[in-house]
């Protein structure tokens, strides 16, 4: 999907745990997540430091959206 | 060629996931890697038609790991695994048949491809949309099989067929003779027939409307050049979009929990975040637990709104969802065609994706 939306002319970050899937499929700007059932949060943490956790993911999601890339970018 | 161990048995090395070595189903995804003696679920098929093509081998050891966990922590499993394996001394490691599962492909050709970094011979299955494949097709030798669970059969035996063959150190034919994917191997050999009467007929049989198969297949590499990036945040229109099966409370458009056929638009209007009583999980890919707990985990409403405050950009007032388990790529591409055309009527300008 990342690479369709892509090819309309529309820039995608793509937060995904399993980074290799979202370089073979063709996503161009990726964040790699946490984990599987959890991408964007870690049930171990306090709630307070669980939303930094996610909050920092969107923000590198933004900051990747910001940045001119030629190929293929991993935002670690 | 390999050697045959002391009691004239071929050692095979057997990998597989938590489902198919007993452990149990997607809430056991996590689990870590451990060896069992002997044949686990499809190893037991993978000697009988072994021995029905007359070659005696023995599975020595079981390796199972959870799909996650090995996604999770592939570095580590690997590097704490290959020495153990080794230490079996496997004449060949066979991995799966991992159909269309995207984990387990790649965990497959992971073990496979440092098995054979090692000079030792591997082989594995999929389904050929598995993302293993195209990670892994030009190292490891993939047979290519059904997406589902009833090709077992079929997918072992070919690779039996493949196995024997490594083991008695024969070569390899042609992907298509041997039923697995191309490596991308060009190999010089002496063809009965000259060059311009293989064209002529091959020509002439297109001509005809009849099938023929190119000698020369031109690599398709389907790339889309990264977009220019936003020059700034403020009043730009972006949208949410997941493959993690974030629905409503009731998944209401009834998207399927495998080889999903569709995906759903629902407002994200007024919502300052998501929360057990407002939505949940249809994914059926993955232990849900804990979207289900806080489904912003998946889908980050909570965050997304407070980034909005903070940075002026324009929420799009939808987010879209489908669940990315075994779904076919033809289909992905479809709900991503659809879903464009309401992001480019609407000036949509960036995406967000989130994948679990």
């Amino acid at each position: 999907m990342a690479k369709e939306i892509e090819r309309a002319g529309i820039p995608v970050a793509h937060i995904c745990s399993i980074i290799t899937i979202s370089q073979t499929v063709g996503a161009n700007r990726i964040i790699p997540a946490v984990a599987i059932p959890h991408p964007l949060g870690n049930p171990k943490l306090p709630p307070e430091e669980e939303k930094a956790l996610r909050r920092n993911l969107m923000k590198k999601a933004l900051t990747a959206l910001l940045t001119p890339i030629q190929e293929q970018t991993v935002f670690s | 060629m390999a050697e045959v161990s002391r009691n004239g048995k071929y050692r095979i090395v057997h990998y597989l996931n938590q489902f198919f070595g007993g452990v149990g189903g997607e809430e056991k995804a996590d689990c870590k890697p451990f060896a069992i003696k002997g044949p686990q679920g499809p190893g037991r098929l993978l000697e009988k038609l072994f021995r029905e093509e007359n070659v005696d081998v023995e599975i020595v050891a079981t390796i199972v790991c959870g799909d996650s966990y090995f996604a999770e922590n592939q570095e580590s499993v690997l590097r704490e695994w290959i020495r153990p394996i080794r230490e079996y001394r496997p004449d060949l490691v066979v991995a799966g048949p991992a159909f269309n599962a995207g984990r387990y492909g790649i965990a497959c050709g992971a073990i496979c491809s440092s098995m054979e970094s090692l000079g030792i011979p591997a082989v594995t299955g999929m389904y050929k949309e598995n993302p293993g494949v195209d990670q892994y097709r030009k190292t490891v030798l993939i047979v290519e099989t059904a997406n589902i669970v009833s090709g077992m059969e079929d997918a072992v035996r070919k690779m039996v067929r493949l196995g024997v063959k490594r083991l008695r150190g024969e070569e390899i034919e042609f992907p298509g003779a041997e039923g697995c994917f191309e490596q991308g191997i060009r190999r010089n050999y002496l063809h009965a027939e000259p060059a311009w009467r293989r064209a002529i007929d091959m020509l002439l049989r297109k001509m005809d409307g009849k099938p023929f198969e190119t000698e020369y297949p031109i690599p398709f590499f389907d790339r889309v050049e990264p977009r220019p990036a936003l020059r700034n945040l403020k009043g730009m229109t972006i949208a949410l979009i997941t493959s993690g099966g974030v629905v409503p409370i009731g998944n209401p458009d009834h998207i399927e929990s495998s080889s999903a056929s569709k995906y759903g638009k629902y407002s994200l209007e007024g919502l300052a975040t998501a929360d057990a009583r407002t939505h949940q999980s249809a994914h059926g890919g993955y232990d849900t637990t804990y979207v289900n707990a806080d489904p912003n985990r998946v889908l980050p409403i909570d965050v997304f709104r407070e980034l909005e405050q903070e940075t002026g950009f324009k929420p799009y007032p939808w987010y879209y969802a489908t669940v990315g388990n075994g779904t076919s790529v033809d289909n992905a591409q479809k709900f991503a065609k659809d879903i464009v055309v309401d992001l480019i009527r609407d000036g949509v300008q960036a995406v967000i994706l989130t994948s679990t």
